[in-house]
């Protein structure tokens, strides 16, 4: 059982790890802006979602379980909050550079 | 060298490497964006030396809140016009500059190498004495038990770093409004985080400075997110900054150091000594002392953002 958790949280992790790996090179090598911008929000929710889930397993108690997912959460309103008000600055400048 | 050791050297290498960021950009903004990212790299090093209460600091004051006064410093600074760029610092005073970062950070470097081996530490002492404060955090007892005087005095800093922001202000805006930090019609996506962020941060910011008698955390972090969702609040328009002259922003600005003059008075009738709390009650006059710093802190630091007086005084 231990053994399966485990292997579960490295799949997990690694696969997140994966998610921000491809983000990176993404914002790296995007055109433009907005295009770069999805690659980031597409790491920080998926990658970061996979990586709490890897760590659930590995939690002490429910609290702590419940404050990583709150975390996640929390990165997930903010990263799409702000990728929203990047794109709009973006289009209100007009220019895509 | 171990796979932490590995990333410990890489995280160094991080840091240096965006420090240079920093310095080298082209524009503000880009330089204030490297600074933030300087400020959360720097958290992750704290947390790397088990330092936890520094990490939360670095990561909500040094990176968060110093990085929305940095930017809006360059919005203004911006809007001031290009009358400035002819004043651009020349060569010499770049070189000058850089001299005098180079000796400071040898100088540092030189005391840091020079450091006894264990290095000369009060942590035992601390730990030990712990019990008496009634407190579970350390970090906490040091700040407001044993250096409380300091504590109070960063505290008067910051009402001076007040003082200073409205002392711009041309005297027939003086008792007005700074302008609003947020465009007029904010757009969906803030309206959403002013009404879901907001009541969450409130909640985090109260759970920080609750648990941070026992655990990392206190009234400085606590404060900072407070701070930020009063911001969050200004820039969505849902409220305005204060008008510099309204009484309850005043008093909420000078709660902190005055409660905390306050308890230290008293602490000579009470405890013998100024700042000594008696026996026994020390840990609910540290979270009295405490609540009104973080009210302070929560005042001051959108009041910062929020700069100096442009509206003139009106209904």
């Amino acid at each position: 059982m231990n053994f399966a958790l485990d292997l579960f949280s490295i799949a997990a992790i690694a696969a997140g790890a994966f998610f921000f790996f491809a983000g990176s090179v993404g914002l790296l090598r995007f055109p433009d802006s907005l295009t770069r911008l999805h690659a980031l929000s597409k790491a920080d929710n998926l990658g970061l979602g996979l990586v709490v889930l890897g760590l659930l397993p590995r939690v002490g108690s429910l609290l702590d379980a419940l404050k990583l997912l709150a975390i996640w959460a929390l990165v997930l309103l903010s990263g799409a909050a702000s990728a929203q008000l990047i794109g709009r600055a973006l289009r209100r400048r007009g220019g895509d550079e | 060298m171990s796979v932490l050791q590995i990333l410990d050297v890489g995280l160094a290498l991080l840091v240096l490497a965006v420090a240079v960021w920093t310095i080298a950009a082209r524009e503000i903004f880009g330089a204030v964006v490297a600074y933030v990212a300087y400020g959360l790299l720097l958290a992750i090093v704290w947390i790397r030396l088990f330092a936890p209460d520094v990490a939360l600091t670095e990561a909500a004051i040094g990176s968060g809140v110093t990085g929305i006064l940095l930017v809006t410093s360059g919005a203004r600074l911006k809007s001031a016009g290009k009358a400035s760029a002819a004043a651009k610092p020349g060569l010499s005073l770049h070189l000058s500059a850089a001299a005098l970062s180079l000796l400071a950070a040898t100088a540092l470097a030189g005391v840091i190498l020079a450091l006894p081996e264990p290095s000369p530490t009060l942590a035992p002492e601390a730990r030990q004495e712990l019990a008496a404060t009634g407190l579970g955090n350390p970090v906490t007892a040091v700040l407001i038990a044993w250096r409380s005087f300091d504590t109070m005095l960063e505290k008067i800093v910051l009402l001076l770093a007040v003082v200073g922001v409205w002392s711009v202000a041309s005297d027939r805006f003086w008792g007005g409004a700074p302008a609003p930090l947020g465009r007029a019609n904010p757009q969906g996506a803030l309206l959403l985080l002013e009404q879901t962020l907001v009541p969450l941060g409130i909640l985090v910011g109260v759970h920080i400075f609750w648990v941070g008698a026992n655990a990392p955390g206190g009234a400085f972090q606590a404060g900072a997110i407070l701070a930020a969702m009063w911001m969050i609040v200004m820039i969505a328009r849902a409220s305005e900054p204060p008008r510099v002259n309204s009484l309850w922003l005043r008093l909420a600005l000078i709660s902190g150091p005055a409660v905390f003059i306050v308890a230290g008075l008293a602490g000579i009738g009470m405890a013998g000594n100024f700042f000594a709390y008696p026996d026994g009650f020390a840990k609910p006059i540290i979270l009295f002392i405490e609540a009104f710093m973080l009210l302070t802190i929560a005042a001051t630091l959108p009041v910062l953002v929020a700069g100096p007086p442009r509206r003139s005084f009106g209904p």
